[in-house]
């Protein structure tokens, strides 16, 4: 068996007294759609974080296809192939839609890209990078325009009206999609999601899950974090639960369905009931 | 022992200085550039009461208080509170300005000599173990302790401490709990500048000299130590204030009085290398602090139309056929400010970095030219672009280890920056000629046309300087255009991109260095004479302030932007005593004004951006937004 595309070994993170991650492990294998589910403050988002270099794990390491990725910036975990949105849908307001996805594009496909590494060998990109900026000309960069537009059409007629306008001016769930696109353009090998759907009412959920479902029959690798059990229940091949920042479970969503802890820490029994497990 | 004791004395009356400006700073999240005006209208004050007045020690004491207290509440109602909902880079600007009009008024008030203060205790009446030292001494350290512990007891054991300290870790909450925001950061002001007064009458007794220009520097060594201790922090700023006197009082005994810029601002900007956070301060890496962002998020920069544009060009291309030598001097200064403000265009309104050591880059600029042009007979281009070259390399350098860093502490290192290098050339008199500057500075001749003339020096800036506008305006269109606005408005989401936050804030400051380097060889020849004195932070100020009123995002409202600063007190040069005073009032005035630049329109208000929340932003755009569309309405 091949090494998993994502493995999480023992992360820990602490902020003063409180241990908002503790000992989490899990791997997510290549094709797989893995979600962690779990209280408010359990410690999700902070794992997402954590594998994505936002936040510094105290303990534990993260490999992505078999490197090890914990302590790398994440500007470099990005650029090794994972990408993620965020909870509140973080765009650049002053930038358009395009703008915005092209902004996905602009970290990758750089000549020597060891070289932006190196402090002061760094400048050798930067200066030929100015240079190009100074050559280029709009919609000479067809190829790119393209793979956005190609994200921009997932979304159906949501976004495609709105290629050219100002970000801060989109509805939230416009802007969830928008960044949805940003993480997908460059092809990530991961793609983190921390709640699309926050924000989100019932149809416009719907429409995501439906997206995802589309994804993940393209074979895209996915890890996510939400709330909406019957999104996560329909998506996932796996789930993970945390509570306080332990994994209390982790198994097929028919699985952690049944599980005792997992109703008492989270589910409830009514929601157990519903789903005919009681 | 005797330095030691100097030191100590300089270093209790920074740390004054700077548990005032770090006050400020906690509660309001304001760096107060009128704090070292106050602080020299304290020590006038003194003067004053003392000398004109003959009022006895204990009367002059309150004297200075009571009015130095005044002073900070104006300052507040003046340039704070009517900009409460603006960015913070235009209150900062507003504070400068504020400071520009306090000097001048206090300079025509009391007269620009240095004045003595006499001293109302004897100065050295002790002698232990063959050391000698006075009363004054033990008074200034005293006072100075006592004024620290009387405000930490103030700050932990009151209710207006309690509610000083809630409303500096979260202004909208404290609001919601009922707590007098606005009173309180009045209150902030007054007693920093209470503070300050009071080191300005202990720093004027303990000197004997008193001028009116004393406050700026003073002010500065207050930020400095400030900085150096931990923004915010009120032990922090004490440390950092001895810590920097008897640095400097060392220093000084050594090498003389000419290294005590150097060694302020070469161990701030160490300081931030070392520990970003200073001494005692946190590292302010998870919080973005308000003047990183969107600021003047609703202002968007008009679109020049090509016809506009070529028309603008050949009326200014034309008028030389017209206007006298005397204008055609002024019109190449304006070009050359506006090129230097283009350097701060492409840092602070691309990449959102409010740069305040542009000075810096210019003296680089000026002297490389200057030395190249008149001791090695270089030729006016290959020296103007070494000139470039030089600036951009060494400021980069410089600044190198600041990019991690956001909001005040990427404007601090710039300003420390900026003006450890005009220190440094005061003392390289070797290679600058120290103090005396380098005068009579050749005008090369271009194209067979001497710049000696105004009309081809005119021509020659202009051109130099539209083509680094198409440069620049190219630059804000493309790839690296949108990646600075990524960088821009949210760090986290463009390194979530593969987008290293920090190298490209580096080159856009590392370019815009370039320009001001640029700028800096045409200024040598436009003046002909420089000394390191020209390059102070005031500059640096004038830079930032001509990018921001020309509209920060639009690289052409620095033609606007220094056409009125520049140009404007140009035409008040025969009143020469009151220049600097209306340019005072003119800078306060449009910044009240239109805060979001001459050259920018306002749009539709900006939605309330989550984001802007979760990173601690206490104003979102919206609320910048619709304070703007008020202004302009």
């Amino acid at each position: 068996m091949s090494a998993p595309l994502l493995s999480v070994n023992g992360i820990v993170k602490r902020f003063g007294g409180l241990t908002v991650v503790n000992e989490v492990e899990f791997d997510v294998a290549q094709g797989e759609v893995v979600s962690i589910i779990g209280p408010n403050g359990s410690g999700k988002t902070s794992t997402l974080n954590i594998v994505s270099g936002v936040l510094a794990a105290d303990a534990g390491e993260v490999r992505l296809a078999g490197e090890r990725i914990t302590g790398r910036k994440p500007h470099q975990i990005a650029r090794l192939g994972l990408t993620r949105t965020f909870q509140n849908g973080r765009v650049i307001g002053n930038l358009t839609v395009r703008d915005n996805v092209l902004v996905g594009l602009d970290g990758f496909g750089q000549r020597n890209s060891w070289i932006r590494e190196v402090p002061g060998l760094r400048w050798f990109s930067l200066l030929r990078e100015t240079l190009a900026a100074l050559v280029e000309r709009r919609g000479a960069q067809r190829e790119n325009d393209l793979r956005v537009d190609r994200q921009l059409a997932r979304f159906g007629e949501r976004l495609t009206p709105r290629v050219d306008q100002y970000a801060f001016t989109l509805s939230y769930a416009n802007r969830r999609r928008t960044e949805i696109a940003r993480a997908l353009v460059p092809d990530p090998r991961l793609l983190v999601l921390d709640e699309p759907t926050a924000g989100m009412n019932q149809t416009e959920t719907a429409e995501v899950l439906a997206q995802l479902l589309e994804l993940k029959r393209q074979g895209q690798t996915i890890l996510l974090v939400e709330h909406k059990l019957d999104l996560v229940m329909t998506l996932s091949d796996r789930i993970i639960v945390l509570d306080e920042g332990r994994m209390i479970a982790e198994g097929t969503p028919s699985q952690v369905r049944k599980d005792p802890r997992v109703i008492e820490a989270y589910l409830g029994t009514s929601f157990a009931k519903e789903h005919g497990n009681a | 022992m005797d330095i030691f004791l100097a030191g100590l004395v300089g270093g209790s009356t920074y740390a004054l200085i700077a548990v005032g400006v770090s006050l400020v700073f906690g509660v309001s999240n304001i760096v107060n550039f009128a704090h070292g005006s106050v602080f020299a209208v304290g020590a006038m004050t003194a003067w004053w009461l003392s000398g004109p007045m003959s009022l006895e020690f204990w009367l002059v004491a309150p004297g200075v208080v009571l009015i130095t207290g005044l002073l900070g509440w104006a300052v507040y109602l003046i340039a704070v509170r009517p900009l409460r909902k603006a960015p913070g880079i235009a209150v900062l600007l507003a504070t400068f300005a504020v400071g520009v009009i306090l000097d001048n008024l206090s300079l025509r008030v009391f007269g620009a000599e240095t004045r003595r203060l006499e001293s109302a205790f004897p100065r050295d009446n002790f002698e232990i173990a063959g050391f000698r030292f006075g009363t004054l001494s033990l008074v200034i350290i005293g006072v100075s302790v006592l004024c620290v512990l009387a405000l930490v007891v103030l700050l932990n054991h009151t209710r207006v401490g309690r509610a000083i300290r809630a409303t500096s870790q979260d202004m909208e909450a404290a609001q919601q709990m009922g707590i007098p925001v606005e009173r309180i950061q009045a209150l902030s002001f007054v007693i920093a500048s209470i503070l300050g007064g009071v080191a300005g009458l202990l720093v004027g007794m303990y000197s004997s000299n008193v001028a009116p220009s004393m406050g700026f520097v003073a002010g500065l060594q207050g930020f400095a130590a400030a900085t150096i201790g931990g923004l915010g922090s009120i032990p922090g700023a004490v440390l950092g204030g001895l810590l920097l006197g008897i640095a400097e009082a060392f220093g000084v005994s050594v090498w003389g009085d000419s290294v005590r810029q150097l060694i302020t601002f070469g161990s701030l900007l160490l300081v931030l290398w070392i520990r970003p956070g200073g001494l005692l301060g946190r590292v302010p890496a998870i919080s973005a602090e308000p003047m990183t962002g969107t600021f003047f998020g609703a202002g968007r920069p008009l679109r020049l139309s090509p016809w506009v544009a070529a028309a603008g060009t050949l009326v200014i291309v034309l008028i030389p056929l017209l206007a006298s030598d005397y204008f055609l001097r002024a019109g190449s200064l304006i070009w050359i400010y506006a090129l230097f403000a283009l350097s701060v265009t492409l840092a602070g309104g691309f990449a959102g970095q409010i740069v305040l050591g542009q000075a810096g880059a210019l003296a680089i600029g000026a002297y490389t030219s200057a030395i190249l042009v008149t001791r090695f007979d270089w030729d006016f281009w290959p020296s103007l672009l070494a000139a470039g070259l030089a600036a951009g390399v060494l400021q980069v350098i410089l600044t190198a280890p600041t990019w991690r860093l956001r909001g005040h502490y990427v404007s601090m290192a710039t300003l420390a920056a900026g003006a450890f290098i005009s220190a440094l050339a005061l003392n390289l008199p070797g290679v600058t000629g120290g103090s005396r500057g380098i005068a009579s500075i050749p005008r090369p001749e271009v194209f067979g046309l001497s710049l000696g003339r105004a009309t081809p020096m005119y021509l020659l800036t202009f051109a130099i300087l539209a083509v680094a506008l198409v440069f620049v305006s190219r630059l804000g269109r493309s790839r690296l255009g949108r990646i600075w606005a990524a960088v821009r408005e949210d760090e986290v989401a463009a390194a979530s991109s593969g987008l290293h936050a920090a190298s490209y804030k580096s080159l856009a400051f590392g370019l815009g260095a370039v320009l001001a380097g640029f700028a800096g060889a045409l200024y040598s020849v436009q003046v002909t004479f420089i000394e390191p004195k020209q390059f102070g932070v005031a500059l640096s100020v004038m830079a930032v302030t001509i990018a921001i009123l020309g509209g920060l995002r639009a690289p052409i409202g620095v033609i606007l932007g220094a056409a009125v600063l520049v140009g404007v007190p140009e035409l008040f040069r025969p009143l020469a005593d009151w220049r600097l005073l209306i340019y005072g009032v003119l800078l306060l005035t449009l910044i009240l004004v239109r805060p979001q630049g001459l050259w920018a329109r306002v749009s539709l208000p900006q939605r309330l951006r989550p984001s802007r929340r979760r990173t601690g932003q206490p104003q979102g755009a919206a609320e910048t937004a619709s304070a703007n569309e008020e202004v302009v309405r």
